[in-house]
């Protein structure tokens, strides 16, 4: 399968099965767009034939014949047209250990923010409920016992917000790293903050302790303000911004995001990631916001060609400002073309329901921090022997682009594998039917982002 | 070549052989918390 687009001045060709991404002039995109159409392969005499009688109007008999000439030796070189042969590496995932963990240590949140998954932190609970040190630590241990041969161990503290239960998240780290030394781990901490309780003490202990934090905030003041505010109505975007400047700076910027969430109520977001990095932030992550569908700030079909044109006009400034020598990552537009994932994990993602798992306030486990307080979803709790449900964990092993027919002809499978499994079971009820806004929304993404590799390649 | 820049090696195929030791990090571990992000995440074995 060969992908092909154009993008402002650019024709690229991704050919999918090898990862490579081909950058080319107008006569070979539509001898590449001729040969996708018809189905033909390039050495094919047929094929030499009629794509010299369909282009003949347009370009030059000897300039069709070398371009064909270069496609064709991409093709015999397995550069183009290259056959998916992974199938069977969907096998070696199967029994993988768990290595990740999203610990909710408080479902409870300083911050109403209206378009929250988590329902305001709460989690589809009554109570905003505290983690225990005690079920901090019982995660750490099932963690580790259920880690197999895995060195690196990923803990994300989350919420609800965090910050809530710091004395927790303190208490936790230092027993993990007592079992780390003990059973020749590597723990490594990310904690995922609004930042409203941030203060100097924290921010030593988090940059001492932890290998990434994530700072939530949405982009200009308006936007953040009208989306993520306290209880009494007032926003946070005064009180959280010198801090975020303050932890950014302190970390060198690296090993942070500064992430938010766009709605229909600001579709022009590409403003929004532009005023973060105004701000003086380098790791940014604005993403669409999960919700239900009947909102006012939901995102719909209708919207796709708004969003587009921002993340067009997003990668054109994040491409000048990198040449101009004042870049920022965003996150979604970051692809390792050369020491990105291995194919195994592009097979299937995130892990969720196997590798990565969430646990509650209360020690309940979940397959992922989405699925949080959705009681189907339950995979077990800490504080029993039943171990996991080991029906719903095999259900989410088979979760790959191979078992997801709507992955199959997708340029983009090996870049999303095959999207995030709880949009497609609490949107779609059903974890192998991707949310098709998301995809689409995706694929866009994953061009903008090929887009940008073409143009800073250039001379 | 003069038509066409090839940006990268076949490195899905190359991986294919070395990769699935499951070291590196988990995609919503980084930033991404609602979507699914993979292919900008690092393989720890090429660091």
């Amino acid at each position: 399968m060969v992908h092909i687009f154009k993008m402002f001045d650019k024709y690229i060709a991704l050919d999918v099965n090898s990862g490579c991404v081909h950058v080319m002039d107008k006569l070979c995109y539509d001898i590449i767009n001729f040969m996708n159409v018809k189905n033909f392969a390039p050495t094919s005499s047929e094929a030499r034939f009629k794509l010299i009688d369909d282009l003949k109007y347009d370009y030059d008999r000897t300039e069709i014949g070398e371009a064909l000439d270069d496609i064709t030796e991409l093709y015999n070189d397995g550069l183009l047209w290259s056959k998916d042969d992974f199938k069977v590496a969907t096998d070696l995932k199967k029994n993988s250990p768990i290595k990740a963990m999203c610990l909710h240590v408080s479902h409870d949140c300083n911050l109403r923010c209206k378009y929250c998954f988590a329902d305001e932190g709460k989690y589809h609970s009554e109570k905003g409920e505290l983690m225990t040190a005690e079920t901090g630590k019982k995660a750490m241990d099932f963690l580790v016992k259920n880690s197999g041969k895995r060195k690196n161990l990923e803990v994300d503290f989350f919420g609800g917000e965090p910050l809530l239960n710091f004395d927790v998240v303190k208490e936790v780290v230092e027993y993990a790293r007592e079992l780390e030394k003990k059973y020749d781990k590597n723990f490594r901490f990310t904690i995922t903050t609004n930042g409203i309780l941030l203060d100097d003490d924290k921010i030593d202990y988090i940059n001492n302790n932890m290998g990434n934090i994530v700072l939530s905030i949405d982009g200009r003041k308006e936007v953040n303000d009208r989306m993520r505010y306290r209880a009494d109505g007032s926003g946070s975007y005064d009180r959280i911004v010198p801090l975020f400047q303050k932890v950014a700076e302190s970390r060198n910027q690296d090993k942070y995001y500064v992430r938010g969430t766009f709605t229909r109520q600001n579709l022009d977001f590409s403003e929004d990631v532009i005023h973060l990095a105004d701000l003086g932030f380098e790791q940014i992550s604005i993403e669409p916001v999960v919700c239900d569908e009947e909102t006012d700030y939901s995102l719909r079909e209708e919207d796709l060609p708004k969003i587009f044109e921002e993340y067009e006009k997003l990668v054109k400034e994040y491409v000048k400002r990198i040449k101009e020598g004042n870049g920022f990552n965003f996150f979604h537009f970051m692809v390792d073309l050369e020491e990105g994932p291995c194919i195994i994990k592009r097979l299937s993602g995130c892990g969720c329901g196997c590798e990565y798992l969430a646990v509650a306030p209360n020690g309940d486990v979940y397959p992922c921090h989405q699925f949080v307080g959705h009681e189907e979803y339950k995979m077990g709790s800490l504080h029993d022997d039943k171990g996991l449900n080991q029906e719903l964990r095999s259900g989410f092993e088979q979760c790959n682009v191979y078992t997801k027919p709507k992955c199959k002809d997708c340029f983009a499978k090996f870049f999303c594998s095959g999207g995030c499994v709880a949009n497609a079971s609490l949107i779609n009820g059903d974890m192998k039917e991707p949310h098709k806004l998301s995809c689409e929304m995706m694929k866009k993404r994953v061009e903008c982002s090929l887009y940008a590799k073409a143009a800073l390649a250039e001379d | 070549m003069k038509r066409i820049k090839t940006l990268n090696s076949a490195s899905l195929k190359e991986s294919a052989c070395k990769g699935g030791c499951g070291e590196c990090q988990t995609s919503c571990q980084s930033a991404c918390k609602t979507s699914c992000t993979v292919a900008n995440q690092k393989c720890e074995s090429n660091k």
